[in-house]
């Protein structure tokens, strides 16, 4: 804990101020009476206790992190690098246009990458994360629907396979959200999709390839019956490292789709975020682009605002989202160009199923055992829970001793103890192979010394922690004297 | 061996309901309910005055990996709530049937109940569901 | 082939292995009409360097003028070790902490950036941040919906004279939900929240009244009198606060009897540069009473098997994932990373390095001001105290003035006459602790010979824009 090293009046002397000056004009009643009581540490007591902290972690850059849904391939260093050129980082995001120009022709021509690669009419960057593009996108299907005086479309369909943030994002721009069972081969249950549909659809969320890894071949019959009922098709973009190249949301049927350019277009999970969630849409939901885009007209780029976009469902953040993030991705698509991007989906998709291949092989089940993976697939664990008491949890959590970032654990929820694991196209063979070598290892524990792994981890810097008394006993922040 | 009161009446969604005699019914979830839910570390009441109806969600319960509506069974209004279960949900936990009650409800008709399952039917429901 | 390892052999063992001839052959559930062609439309790859020159290019194009915009977004010293840190390749390319135990680091940190933020606004509880200050606010405004039980009603009370933009994206974001956004006026002579409009509303039912600290014009709100008037009308009290503000002025948990219920904002200022507007952060902190309204990340402290200290998401009930539509947000991935920057920033700066960065920028304002208002015709908008940003009015057009100040490398400020076209050519000035005194000499120089171009020779032409 960073405060256990402060004390008071230490301090990094070089970062502030050398003088502290009189707040003049401002009446003493409305200042603060002490200090905020933030830690009082020298820099390097400050440099090592985070650099302590962040060798707590497990990275892309230091393990195997094959957690299914989230994309976690390598973070080329020059997309840091280069969005973290002086001028790109000392940018007032309200410079005029004049200082600008720039930017703006990286923003404007990410947005006409990633319309190519989606086969969308056109692109709006503004959203900060996935969950922000699914408002935008959802919002956008309503805007459309009011417009046109169609106002009695009350639901927005999700399967039950679902991110959660689908039913959340259709709840937020004041939808019902209902939901649609999976078939047992992975698909949309038809039937149940048909008797759903009605006047009150005013769309459906769909991931494809869906959260359980397969590819839904029926998906232009499913474009064609959902907008026989007048409904529009959202595409959540979790998956689109699948398909990069191959096949196109717009060319599917989809009306409106957003991107996870920090799964697809390797910018950094950082933690968690910053994220970039831009959104594609087809050409009659184009009006209601949120706000700002860019726009050139031969010479100068500009931005798009209210005045040029009346219909939009307006804008989403105070400036113009994680612009950082969509430099990062810019220069990514840049480094890849068009060639680079069927590679993404071939070898994502290759890594997947030779690795679900040899798992399969080790004994494990998967949960589709007809269907070809995409760039991941789901084992389930049900026989090994059943049979040694040993389940996906454990399994997860003895990965960790191995040195493997564990799998996505329990999503999707219909599979019953399952693992969902994307590998991506930046692992090499050697690396699949040996996490192949370590389930097989683990799997021998679990029927020899079951309590090894049921214990497990047991080299992490905390064992398995007490989440019921952590939400119990809330304590959410330090207090003097803990 | 069924440890399922019979002094009360069970909705298919895991409420009890115990007829008080006045009018009114005590609500609360079942053992079993609590038991699929696992250690609960919040209880969500409604607040004494609100009028609930038959079926709707009127407080919720959560665990630390799932977080449950809990419906009222019958329709009226809300009387009192066990306000002990704020800062101990884990009574529900340890005696779901008794201290683990959570609120009250002064019906209007007191025959609503009349259509919810008793001890061996709800024992029969639990079956079938596993 | 960037980025992707496999050899030819690799290749060839691993399709063997799966049973089939050729990559292709691996989507061949895919309907062969959906396939798409070439992607001829995007440019061909290309290597590091090029890319490299490529976007160098484009950093200079857009020069390095001299700065004197605010306007939510603040230049200040950001310590060399916040980004060496945070750029680590165990927080840079981790993600959300869903595996406890190998996430410890990322974990701890924001068990720490929730402590400086609760120590920084005197708020009990923090969230682990949320995508910037304008979503942030939109945020504030459900959660006191669903959080006032005193309020029947889905209306909030938002001053004119918070961030523009802000307003826009709490619309956006709140519209669908049949909440009422109701705009109270400005005093045009102090530049503060209208107390006689706003005491029109005394009696009705609102679920929350947002008070802005500074306000967008960088004045000074009467914190206490208004979260007490909120109390005394049933309302929540939000509190919009630059966090920099708060290292000087009273903390939002100290405002009035009760102390605001939810204080949140933009926490850019807190070591991420300005950067184009993004990636920042939205901080949110509330009453302990309020926590499980909160959307987002949620980090507590436990112990482990062995009673060890460790750290853990909590309060996950309420998120997306597991409460899927009755989800107090649909938030997710959000700003972990800034979050990071902003934790070590707090750290290095430490209460008294804070101090000093608000109390020089507030220094350079008021030196800024005084040099552009000893320019014949420059005058300042309101009188009420303000904090580190100000409202100058122009005796000329102010776009064209700031057009021309910008064709000399000087951005002047923020333009208000579109957003307040009734204060006239009124311009948003803020001079950070970065700029010094020759830096405001730049700018009064600049200012006066563009004052003086326009003043005496007008323009017989009409402007085209």
């Amino acid at each position: 804990m960073i405060y256990e090293h402060s004390r008071v009046g230490r301090r990094a002397m070089a970062q502030a101020p050398s003088e502290k000056v009189d707040m003049a004009g401002i009446p003493d009643a409305m200042l603060r009476t002490s200090q905020p009581p933030l830690p009082e540490v020298s820099e390097m007591q400050a440099v090592r206790h985070f650099t302590r902290l962040s060798q707590k972690n497990f990275s892309i850059d230091t393990q195997f992190y094959p957690l299914g849904s989230c994309t976690m391939k390598y973070n080329p260093r020059v997309c840091n690098t280069l969005a973290s050129l002086p001028g790109m980082l000392s940018r007032h995001p309200l410079a005029p246009d004049t200082h600008s120009q720039g930017f703006m022709a990286c923003l404007y021509e990410l947005q006409d990458i990633l319309k190519t690669a989606t086969g969308m009419h056109a692109v709006s960057l503004t959203p900060a994360a996935g969950a922000q593009g699914e408002f935008a996108g959802v919002g956008m299907i309503r805007a459309y629907h009011d417009d046109r005086g169609d106002k009695e479309r009350s639901e927005i369909l999700v399967p039950d396979a679902a991110h959660g943030t689908n039913p959340a994002s259709a709840v937020m721009c004041g939808y019902k959200a209902r939901e649609i069972p999976t078939g047992s081969d992975g698909d949309i249950d038809i039937e149940a999709l048909k008797s759903a549909l009605g006047p009150q659809t005013a769309g459906i969320m769909l991931t494809n390839p869906s959260t359980v890894g397969v590819f839904e071949q029926r998906i232009k019959g499913i474009a064609e019956l959902v907008h026989a009922a007048g409904g529009l098709l959202y595409y959540d973009g979790a998956n689109l490292n699948a398909i990069l190249g191959k096949v196109r949301p717009g060319d599917m049927g989809f009306d409106v789709i957003h991107m996870n350019l920090h799964k697809t277009f390797s910018t950094p999970h950082g933690g968690g975020g910053p994220g970039a969630g831009p959104v594609g849409v087809s050409k009659r939901l184009e009006p209601y682009l949120p706000i700002p885009m860019v726009d050139f007209d031969g010479n100068d780029y500009r931005w798009l605002t209210e005045r040029d976009r009346p219909d939009s469902i307006g804008r989403l953040s105070a400036f113009a989202g994680n612009a950082g993030v969509l430099i990062r991705a810019y220069i990514y698509a840049r480094l890849l160009g068009r060639e680079g991007m069927h590679r993404v989906s071939e070898y994502s998709t290759l890594n997947a199923n030779y690795l679900l291949k040899r798992l399969m092989e080790t004994g494990f089940d998967a949960a589709y055992p007809e269907r070809r993976a995409s760039h991941e697939f789901i084992l389930t664990l049900k026989k090994q829970a059943k049979e040694l008491g040993v389940n996906t949890m454990d399994f997860a959590k003895r990965l960790l001793d191995y040195g493997v970032h564990a799998p996505t654990t329990y999503f999707p929820l219909l599979v019953p103890e399952c693992l969902l694991v994307e590998p991506t196209e930046t692992e090499a063979k050697e690396d699949l192979d040996r996490f192949v070598e370590i389930m097989r290892t683990i799997k021998q524990e679990a029927e020899s010394q079951p309590d090894m792994v049921k214990q497990a981890p047991h080299t992490m810097p905390v064992r398995r922690l007490d989440d019921v008394r952590a939400a119990r006993e809330l304590d959410l922040a330090w207090k003097p004297g803990d | 061996m069924s440890n399922t009161p019979t002094d009360r009446r069970y909705a298919k969604s895991h409420e009890w309901l115990k007829d008080e005699g006045d009018g009114s019914f005590t609500i609360g979830i079942t053992d079993h309910a609590q038991g699929l839910l696992g250690d609960l570390v919040f209880v969500d009441l409604p607040e004494v005055g609100t009028a609930v109806e038959a079926g709707n969600d009127c407080a919720v319960v959560e665990s630390v990996k799932a977080a449950s509506d809990v419906y009222s069974p019958v329709t009226g209004e809300v009387i009192a709530v066990n306000e002990a279960l704020d800062g101990a949900p884990e009574t529900i936990n340890d005696d779901a049937f008794g201290n683990g009650w959570m609120f009250k409800v002064k019906v209007a008709d007191a025959g609503e109940s009349d259509s919810l399952l008793d001890a061996a039917g709800y024992d029969a429901l639990i079956a079938e569901e596993e | 082939m960037p980025f992707i390892p496999h050899t030819e052999k690799d290749i060839r063992e691993m399709l063997a292995t799966i049973g089939v001839d050729h990559i292709d052959a691996l989507f061949d559930e895919i309907p062969s009409e959906l396939r798409c062609g070439e992607l001829d439309a995007i440019p061909p790859g290309m290597p590091e360097m090029e890319v490299s020159r490529l976007m160098q290019t484009r950093a200079r194009a857009d020069g390095q003028p001299l700065c004197f915009i605010g306007a939510g977004a603040y230049d200040h010293h950001i310590p060399a070790a916040v980004w060496e840190l945070t750029t680590r390749g165990e927080f840079y390319t981790a993600y959300t902490p869903y595996q406890a135990e190998a996430s410890q680091g990322t974990l701890q940190l924001l068990y720490e950036y929730q402590s400086m933020m609760t120590a920084l606004t005197g708020m009990a509880v923090s969230n682990a941040s949320l995508y910037d200050g304008a979503s942030a606010l939109a945020e504030a405004v459900l959660m006191a919906v669903r959080g006032n039980r005193k309020s029947k009603s889905k209306r909030i009370l938002l001053p004119r004279n918070l961030h523009p933009t802000y307003r826009r994206v709490v619309h956006t974001i709140v519209c669908n939900q049949q909440i009422e956004l109701v705009e109270v006026g400005y005093d045009s002579v102090t530049g503060s929240i209208d107390r006689a409009e706003l005491e029109r509303y005394s009696g009705e039912d609102f679920a929350a009244l947002v008070i802005p600290q500074p306000n967008f014009f960088g004045v000074l709100e009467a914190v206490d009198e208004l979260t007490d008037w909120a109390h005394d009308n049933g309302m929540l009290a939000i509190a919009v606060v630059n966090p920099m503000a708060m290292a000087i002025l009273r903390p939002a948990g100290e405002w009035g009897d009760l102390g605001a219920d939810i204080c949140c904002g933009e926490g850019q200022p807190l070591g991420s540069p300005v950067a184009s507007g993004g990636p920042y952060f939205g901080f949110l902190c509330s009453t302990g009473k309020l926590v499980r309204q909160m959307p987002g990340r949620i980090i507590g402290k436990t112990v482990d098997l062995d009673g060890k200290t460790g750290y853990a998401l909590t309060l996950q009930a309420r998120e997306q994932h597991i409460r899927r539509s009755k989800a107090t947000s649909n938030i997710c991935t959000n700003q972990g990373l800034m979050v990071t920057a902003a934790t070590i920033h707090m750290t290095l700066m430490g209460g008294e390095g804070l101090q000093r960065v608000a109390a020089a920028s507030h220094a350079n304002t008021g030196k800024l001001t005084q040099a552009l208002t000893s320019l014949p015709g420059v005058e300042t908008a309101f009188k009420g105290a303000v904090f580190h940003e100000r409202v100058l009015r122009l005796p000329i057009e102010v776009t064209k003035a700031l057009r021309a100040l910008a064709a000399h490398n000087v951005l002047g400020g923020f333009d208000l006459s579109d957003d307040y076209p009734e204060l006239g050519d009124a311009v948003l000035v803020c001079a950070t602790e970065l700029r010094n005194n020759d830096d405001i000499e730049n700018y009064r120089g600049k200012l006066e010979r563009v004052i003086q171009s326009q003043v005496q020779t007008p323009c017989q032409l009409k402007p085209d824009w």
